[in-house]
Order: C-alpha cells, then structure tokens, then sequence
C-alpha cells in the first residue's frame, strides 16, 4: 500500500512537473482541410503565425488536418503537449472543441469562424457583410451597366450573409441596379464545382451583368475565370485573389484570419477568452487594394469606400446582418 | 423569353450536356456488356486531374488528354480486374474506385502543387479553346438557322464535338458490327456467346476499357475545356451518378442517350437562371425543384410511366464458366 501511495505521489509529481514545463510549449495551430496554401482561409491563417514567428524568433506547432476523424485527436495531442493557445480555423471544429476544452481548462483555445461557448476558447467571427458591404459598394459604382451578379458557393445562410451586405453596397451606389442571384448548390458539392460556377457567370453576363461578385469558395476560382475570359470585372473573397486575373479583379473582400491569428499569439497564454467580432473598424474584414487592381479602383470609388468604412466603424452606418433575421432589405433570394 | 435567352440556354445545354453524355455512353458499352459501373465518376475524376496536372506542368493540353486517358484506363483496368477477372461484386468495385479516385487526386495534387488538392489554373493554350466553326460568322446574319449554326452550334470545345460524334459512332458499333453483337450479346446470355467460342472476358475488357476511354474524355472536358480552367477536387460533383441516370432514362440506347443527356443538359441550363423562368412563367420556381428535376423523371421511368426500362439481363453477374 506504501509503496503504491509512494508511486502514485511520485508519478502525480512527474505529471505536475511535466505540466508546468508544458506550458511553456508555446502555441500551435491547426490548418482545416483543404491545406495551408489554399489561397484563401488557411493560407491567410498561416501567414499570421508565420509573421509572428518572425517577428518574435520564436516557433509554433502546427498540424495540418487531412480527414475528419484526425480533429479531435489534433485538439487533443496539442493539448496533452502543454501548447497554449492552440488555435484553429474553420467551423467544423467547433464541435469537438466544445466537447475538448472542459478536459484542459488550463489550456487556451482560440477558434476562428465559429462560436464555442467554454471559459478557456476564444471565439472569433467575422462580419463579412460589412466588408461585402464595401466591395458592393464598389462594383455599383463600377459598373456600367447598372446590373452587378452575386454567385454564392452552397445556400446557406453564411453565404446568403455575403450576398445580403453586397446588395445593400451595391444599393447605396445605385439605388436603381439590378442585382442577380445565383448559387452553386445546396449540398457541400457546391464549393467544388467551378463548371457550374463558369456556367452561372456566364448566364449572367447574358442578362448583362458585368461585376460578379464570389463567394463560393473554391467554386469561386470558375466565377474568377470566366469573368476575365469574358472582359468583365470579378470580386474574389476571403483571402487577397486579385492577383488571379491581374487588371480583371475589381477587388477582394478580405477576411483578415492572419491578424486574428496573429493577435491571438501575440497575446500568448494570456489570450482574451469570450467572443471577439472582427469587423471594419478593427480591419477584421475589408476590401484588398494593390498592384493589381490599382488601375481599376478609381480617385472617386476610393474615397466613396474610404468613407464608408469610417462611417461603419464609427457606428454611423450599420449593415444589415441577414443572420439575425433570416431576411435583407436590399435583395430577394 | 426572346430568341437570344432561348439560344444562350440552348449554348449552355450542349456545354453542360457534354460530360453527361460521355459519361452516359461509357455507361452505355460497360453495362451492355453485363458489367455495372458506378464507377464513372471515379475514372473522370482522375482524368480530370491528371488533364489538368499534366496541362499545367507541360503547358500540352493534348499530352494532358493522353495521360489523362492513361489514368482512367488504369482504373477500368482495375475495375475489370476486380469484377471479370475475379468475379468480385460489381458495384463494390465501381464505389471503391471512386472512393480510391476521390482521394489519391487531392492527395497526389496536394504532393505536386500543395494547393490544396488543385491544380495551377491553366492558362493560354493550355485547355481546349471553344472552337469557331466555318463561316460562323457569316452566318450569323442569316435569321433563325444562321444565328442556331453560330451560336449554338459554334463555339465548343473539340470535345464536345467528339461527344456528339460519339453517338452515331457507339450506335454503328453497337448495332451494325459483329463487336457490336457480341458486346450486346454478353450482356443478355453470356453463356451462349461461351458457346459460341468467343472470349466473354476478353469482351467485357474490351467494354470496360472503352469506357474508360469516354470517361477521360468527359473527365477532361470538366477541368481543361474552356470555360474551365483546372482541376479542383471532387470537381464531378455527382455528374457520374446523373450519368447513370441517363442512361436507365435512355433505356441503355446511344440515341436516346443523346436525348436523355441534352434534356438534362437544358433542365440544368434553365435552372442556372431562374429570373428568366419568372419572366416566361409569371411565377418564381425554386432553383432546387428544377435541380432535381432529372432524378425524379428517372424515378417516374424507374416506376414504370413512361415505358419499360429493362436492363441488359445478365448485368451485374460475374460470369462462371461450367465445368
């Protein structure tokens, strides 16, 4: 009995000591599927922990999911490793993460895109229909032909939150443009179908559309091309793609993943839990401007979008959010 | 609708309307020849990806194609393997193929480009650029028939024009060569055509390879035919399985294939633009009723309304030689 209470003590020690030097294992992130270099979400992600590690010298555990079933155990290894802030991008881990974190309450979580309500993670969300507001903003003043497209990935709210922000921009530019809806699908075969994409775009600009503006994710790409074979301005989303189609992208609406993942490693261990909205005004969302598309943004349209940014993170002007009511003012989908 | 929205929608068809066909009449020489595949959509995948890979790398769309081509008959091959060679169950093998298909793209695309799974986009002469056929653009002024020949007709890739040659081509195999016959004859009796003396496994090999080689060819047309320029993963999005439907819809017929998959081609055309329904209609129809469109009017030939739609008899059925 001795001897077990010795061992159990002991071994009890080699954990709490093995605890306290695991904290300091530093943070560590986990790219969703679809990989660190997708050109969109994960890429932004990694480049955030990326300029973090140059900027301090110091490294990062990283983990790159490759199938569903390896989420939970990626949470968990990192945990188990004594990392804090373990940081996460996509909402589909949102689930097991609700389920992980009571486990480490020691650990920090930070996940990016979804809301997991536990006393240790971080939550942040993005209001993508205020920078889908600005880019709005932008093709309505844009075009010429006073009609602008909208080709959303699968229909589901989320996407429908893109599309509602950029009718009500596109309003405001031109209370009289027309503004035509499409979406790739209804099941999550919609993010990967670029023909049907290519195949909306084009039935838009037949019904004269001549900005179209993507939020399809990797169906996105067949919106992007078929508008620079066609002439006609395109809106690339989440991460900078202007460069896709230099001198054919109008602009980007940017969901700045890299600096929330950057803040939230700055902030080490000591890293805010609750949720934390990036908008315009913290430069959570925006729209991309470069060697690209210079030519294309405009004197006027720049200090029109300049402006509306201000007033929207001044709280002068508030964009509808079409996820609290289920409804938009600007647009009937 | 006026006379230009009617052609863009009929433009529209013939694009969407390709893949489906390929696919269908790949469908069509495997299963009348008794071996099931579910496996279409597989085999275009990687055809897909390897077309898009090897565009991308060589700058060759053409040298694309033929690796492309190498890989879908590389899993017919497996998939003969598996289902004549040694009798394994049919569908089986056809969902394993897509499942192997599904993930040795993305991962060997992730490998090679580390896109996530896709492929560079592909840029100038590096896909199959629509084709302007002769005197399209003089005939554009010529009412009705003229402005159909420039704006429908005109203007696919080679592909699609080898999908619509296709047609008559599988027809005139199927029913007018001793090939033909015999492929048509080992799907309904395989033991009589044994008896005969001929290779019913040499037979079915040959039908499964020759529909590998239309699935590299639909494969192709979705990620390197202008307007597509790449591969992405998944990027069939459930066209393999539309195929199928096609195919019982045409009741296993090359011509009525043709009419099943441009139907579907239109139902899908009409769907991608839903303002111009509402116009014609007065009345707004949701875009996933018309989606589904082609599944239910299989179901509704699946039950029997619209004639009977009997299958090769012997499909399915891993042939045993008597002892």
């Amino acid at each position: 009995m001795t001897k077990l209470s010795t061992f159990l003590g002991a071994s009890a020690l080699a954990l709490l000591a093995g605890g306290a030097m695991a904290q300091d294992a530093g943070p560590a992130v986990i790219f969703d599927l679809g990989g660190k270099f997708d050109k969109s979400f994960n890429e932004s992600a990694f480049n955030g922990a990326q300029r973090w590690a140059e900027e301090t010298g110091e490294s990062y555990a990283e983990f790159e999911l490759t199938a569903e079933p390896q989420r939970e155990q990626a949470i968990r290894r990192f945990a188990e490793q004594g990392h804090s802030p373990i940081i996460m991008v996509g909402f589909m881990s949102a689930t097991p993460l609700n389920e992980i974190a009571p486990d480490y309450p020691e650990t920090k979580f930070v996940i990016v895109d979804a809301v997991v309500e536990q006393p240790n993670v971080r939550s942040v969300v993005f209001n993508e229909h205020e920078g889908s507001y600005l880019v709005g903003l932008m093709a309505g003043m844009a075009s010429e032909s006073g009609t602008v497209g909208f080709v959303g990935g699968m229909d589901i709210p989320l996407i429908r939150k893109f599309g509602c922000g950029y009718a009500q921009g596109v309003k405001a530019a031109n209370p009289d443009a027309t503004i035509v809806t499409n979406f790739t699908g209804t099941t999550p075969a919609a993010w990967n179908d670029p023909a049907r994409a290519s195949e909306l775009t084009l039935a838009q600009i037949s019904q004269g559309v001549d900005v179209v503006y993507a939020a399809a994710g990797g169906s996105g790409l067949g919106v992007l091309q078929t508008a620079a074979d066609n002439d006609i301005l395109s809106i690339g989303v989440d991460s900078n793609q202007n460069y896709l189609h230099p001198g054919e992208v109008l602009t980007s609406m940017v969901k700045r993943v890299d600096n929330a993942v950057h803040e939230a490693m700055t902030a080490g261990a000591e890293v805010e839990v609750g949720v934390q909205v990036m908008g315009v005004g913290n430069e959570g969302v925006g729209y991309a401007l470069d060697e690209h598309n210079q030519p294309l943004v405009t004197e006027e349209i720049k200090a029109a979008v300049d402006q509306a940014a201000a007033q929207i993170a001044s709280g002068e002007l508030t964009v509808h959010d079409y996820m609290t009511d289920e409804s938009c003012p600007a647009l009937t989908f | 609708m006026d006379w230009l929205a009617l052609l863009q929608i009929l433009d529209s068809t013939l694009r969407l309307a390709t893949p489906l066909l390929l696919a269908c009449l790949a469908g069509l020489f495997s299963e009348r020849a008794g071996i099931f595949d579910i496996g279409l959509e597989g085999k275009m995948l990687v055809s897909a990806f390897l077309a898009a890979a090897i565009a991308a790398v060589t700058g060759s769309v053409w040298l694309g194609l033929l690796v492309g081509t190498l890989g879908s008959l590389l899993f017919a091959a497996i998939h003969g393997l598996a289902s004549i060679t040694f009798r394994g169950n049919q569908l089986i093998s056809g969902v394993a193929i897509n499942f192997l298909a599904a993930g040795l793209t993305v991962v060997v695309g992730q490998y090679w480009f580390a896109e996530g799974g896709r492929t560079p986009q592909l840029g100038q002469g590096q896909r199959f650029e629509q084709l302007t056929l002769p005197f399209a653009a003089e005939m554009r002024d010529i009412p009705v028939l003229g402005t159909l020949y420039a704006e429908v007709i005109s203007g696919h890739s080679i592909l699609t024009y080898m999908a619509l040659l296709a047609v008559p081509l599988s027809w005139w195999l199927l029913y007018r060569t001793r090939f033909g016959l015999r492929l048509r004859a080992v799907g309904e009796n395989p033991a009589a055509v044994d008896t005969a003396g001929i290779s019913v496994r040499r037979l079915r090999f040959a039908a499964v390879g020759i529909a590998g080689l239309l699935c590299a060819l639909a494969g192709a047309q979705l990620s390197t035919a202008e307007p597509a320029a790449g591969f992405i993963r998944d990027m069939t999005a459930g066209r393999g399985y539309i195929a199928l439907a096609a195919l019982i819809f045409a009741k296993w017929r090359p011509w009525t294939a043709l009419g099943a998959c441009l139907l579907f081609g239109f139902l899908q055309a009409v769907a991608l633009r839903p303002a111009l329904f509402e116009q014609t209609l007065g009345f707004r129809i949701q875009g996933q009723l018309l989606d589904a469109l082609p599944y239910i009017l299989t179901v509704v030939i699946l039950a029997g309304f619209v004639g009977r739609a009997i299958p090769p008899r012997a499909g399915g059925e891993p042939y045993v030689k008597e002892r």
